[in-house]
């Protein structure tokens, strides 16, 4: 479900709702992004979306994320208009069968949604008003994904089906034989 | 015809009706141009995008049938 807010939501009652009723999910994980201060630099942040072009576009992002890490399913809240400091931003929360894909799974909606989503950004504060342009942390945020893209390609093909890869995960529980890994 | 952004900011406003619509977007680049020649020339600044009914086209495509144009200048994310 993706829902564009141009009021403010409660993050918690969004998760709730999304928790409800899961007999085969075994994680989930939400991420809520709030409004920063910037040393006192942003009063009010103002966000612009078209609705039908940013929300489709959005759409897209939860399909690929769904088709990638395997997703049960998906929640956004994306808010709009003027909003103060503290107050949230974005609500992502993903189920999954296991843990693993549940966290990748929402790393990865929040690195599209913060670079790639058609909104407009405005902060407000007491030099004035500015536009914000994509950042370049934003841009290596996604590099991220696009390079991991061709490994885990290629670890499907080899059978593998972890996110990790083949060689890391045994070399990192190698170390303690025998200790259990939690399920979820 | 929409217009988000800075470029909304630029113009004094959001929301325009073309009555009748132009029949190419150039047309109705020119007829903008009339109205104001600053906004005109933001239009096709680097990375302003054009969206016919919110799907993005490029160059210069006909407009008979459109209901909705709308020009997005740069986005900044989420």
């Amino acid at each position: 479900m993706i829902r564009l807010a141009d009021q403010p939501f409660d993050p918690a009652a969004e998760l709730a709702v999304f928790s409800a009723g899961r007999a085969e999910t075994g994680a989930i994980v939400s991420f809520t992004g709030l409004v920063r201060a910037e040393g006192g630099e942003a009063e009010t942040l103002e966000l612009e979306a078209y609705p039908g072009f940013t929300d489709a576009k959005i759409a897209e992002f939860v399909a690929e994320a769904t088709e990638r890490f395997g997703l049960q399913a998906v929640r956004i809240v994306h808010r709009t208009g003027r909003m103060a400091v503290g107050e949230p931003v974005v609500f992502v929360a993903v189920a999954a069968a296991h843990r693993r894909a549940a966290f990748e799974g929402c790393d990865y909606l929040m690195d599209y949604l913060k670079s790639r989503a058609p909104f407009w950004k405005k902060s407000h504060g007491p030099a004035g008003a500015a536009w914000i342009e994509p950042t370049t942390q934003d841009a290596d945020d996604l590099a991220r994904w696009e390079a991991a893209r061709s490994t885990s390609a290629h670890s499907r093909e080899s059978g593998d089906p972890g996110f990790l890869g083949p060689v890391e995960t045994p070399a990192l529980f190698d170390k303690t034989p025998g200790s259990p890994l939690p399920r979820g | 015809m929409l217009l988000f952004g800075r470029l909304a900011d630029l113009a004094g406003w959001r929301v325009r009706e073309f009555e009748p619509a132009p029949a190419t977007l150039s047309a109705l680049r020119a007829r903008i141009a009339e109205i104001d020649a600053n906004l005109a020339e933001a239009l096709t600044g680097p990375g302003v995008q054009v969206a016919l009914d919110k799907a993005l086209v490029r160059g210069d495509p006909a407009l008979s049938g459109v209901r909705e144009l709308a020009f997005l200048p740069p986005m900044s994310g989420g």
